[in-house]
């Protein structure tokens, strides 16, 4: 289980988060959802340690997640950044299998390939496109080979960070599709920001409203069209009148 | 224009100063730490290796024959104002290798692999790929930089060597072609010019200006600003701090070699 108490940051002026609280159930599925700029992507780093937070506390399985062995701890989390963040100069199995080939969890050549490969066929990527470099795949490709690398250490922790954005709406359903179904299929522990409500319906059991630096509400996603709160309405409807100010 | 606020902007930018000083000198101890603490990437090394040795050779060949030949004529046109041409050979060695060498050597590779080091890192911070290299726990000062520092410190000095070799080379060719020197005497009159305090000087440089050449490239790309202009700014700023810092270093260097 993660959980987030009161948790601060700002940068120079700008007061990013001002007090987030939030609980993510071991095994479940959590979208975070909210306007560009409110802090999505500052609260998921700050769960990886990635940003550091000024105050409050973060928990992971009831510990504090400053503290302890930090590779023990990463090595728990699998995540598919926005843009997929693909090593440029390694080919897509090497990518795949960054963590099966150094490290505490090396394996043999060989065999992180096979599991790169494998890993691959699961995000619906053929054999042949293991040797290829980032740069000569599409956007959706390069999205399907960032999953294949979060997953690729079969991690209990999954964070998906904007997973659909630039993507076309089939693609943005195949990609939907493969989270949730692997999400399922492993039993993991699912955080995912986004902005696509398509996505939302797609990959959540449970909804929060990240603004103003606050969860303004959480709940289950099958509650979320009557969850009679202003921004979530707003947000859902996509209308420029509301608590949301149009221009930020 | 009121003098106290002159000052304050003075005081605030030499403030500014001390504060960047600080930082890359506590980021150059981090990063030279991380090459004696595992893990380690030995396929990384090799690539930085590759990319700051061996394919920095034809542009440090190509200066250094160049400016050999240039010193001879230029030397040759200079000493036959009183008299002394014949010191042609002595000259061209002792300045290929105490200084011109180095230097040159040093400020080529803080166009080519600092700015090809600071462009790439800062891409990676960019595109988040460096926080990508934290979640896949591995640090980014062992895994990028680490090796490059390493690759420089150990490739610089022998470009410096092979770079003072060219450019005597290059200063005998136009000697012995050009001004009409027995090219014997020539090679006779190099090698017993030379002492082996001007060859441990050329590489010893050479080890400081790719430490520096190296950082400074690490440096900005890991500091990076967002977005096409941020990589622009890291990488420019990598190369106009590395040729500072190795003209400075020079300066002191030679002092330390031959005044004391």
């Amino acid at each position: 289980m993660i959980r987030m108490e009161n948790v601060h940051k700002t940068f120079g002026d700008n007061q990013v988060l001002k007090g987030m609280s939030l609980e993510i159930p071991k095994g479940t599925s959590m979208v975070i959802i909210g306007g560009s700029g409110t802090g999505k992507s500052v609260a998921l780093k700050c769960v990886l340690g990635l940003i550091k937070h000024d105050s409050g506390m973060i928990y992971v399985d009831g510990k504090d997640a400053t503290k302890g062995d930090r590779d023990a701890f990463l090595a728990r989390f699998g995540m598919l950044f926005q843009g997929a963040a693909l090593f440029d100069s390694l080919p897509v199995w090497q990518n795949v299998a960054f963590r099966l080939l150094r490290g505490p969890l090396k394996r043999p050549r060989e065999y992180a390939r096979e599991i790169a490969i494998e890993k691959l066929r699961r995000v619906g990527l053929k054999s042949d496109v293991a040797d290829r470099f980032p740069s000569e795949l599409s956007g959706g490709m390069q999205k399907r080979v960032g999953l294949a690398r979060a997953i690729a250490a079969e991690p209990e922790i999954i964070f998906f960070d904007e997973p659909t954005t630039g993507l076309d709406p089939i693609m943005s359903g195949v990609i939907n599709d493969l989270i949730r179904e692997i999400v399922t299929e492993m039993g993991a522990t699912a955080m995912t920001i986004t902005h696509d409500m398509s996505s939302v319906r797609a990959i959540a059991d449970n909804v929060a409203m990240l603004h103003g630096g606050v969860i303004q509400w959480t709940g289950p996603v099958s509650q979320m069209d009557a969850s009679g709160d202003p921004y979530v309405e707003q947000f859902i409807s996509g209308s420029a009148e509301g608590p949301i100010e149009a221009v930020r | 224009m009121n003098p106290l606020n002159l000052l304050g902007g003075l005081g605030r930018a030499v403030l500014a100063l001390f504060a960047t000083f600080g930082k890359v000198a506590l980021f150059s101890v981090d990063a030279i730490s991380h090459i004696f603490r595992p893990p380690y990437y030995p396929r990384e090394f090799l690539v930085a290796l590759m990319n700051i040795g061996w394919l920095s050779l034809p542009v440090v060949g190509m200066t250094a024959i160049f400016t050999g030949g240039a010193l001879a004529l230029q030397i040759y046109a200079g000493g036959a104002r009183f008299n002394a041409e014949a010191v042609v050979p002595q000259i061209v060695a002792i300045g290929m290798v105490r200084e011109l060498g180095p230097v040159l050597v040093g400020l080529m590779i803080a166009a080519r692999v600092t700015s090809s080091i600071a462009a790439e890192i800062a891409t990676m911070k960019v595109t988040e790929q460096i926080d990508a290299l934290v979640t896949l726990s591995t640090h980014p000062m062992k895994y990028l930089t680490a090796p490059r520092v390493l690759a420089a410190l150990i490739t610089v000095p022998l470009l410096v060597g092979i770079g003072d070799i060219i450019g005597i080379a290059g200063g005998y060719v136009v000697a012995t072609q050009n001004l009409g020197f027995n090219p014997a005497t020539y090679l006779q009159n190099t090698v017993n010019f030379l002492e082996t305090h001007d060859i441990l000087s050329s590489l010893a440089k050479g080890a400081t200006f790719g430490l520096i050449a190296a950082l400074m490239g690490c440096y900005y790309g890991m500091n990076s600003g967002r977005g096409a202009q941020g990589v622009g700014r890291a990488t420019k700023s990598s190369v106009e701090s590395a040729a500072i810092m190795i003209l400075a270093a020079n300066f002191i260097l030679t002092g330390v070699f031959f005044s004391l």
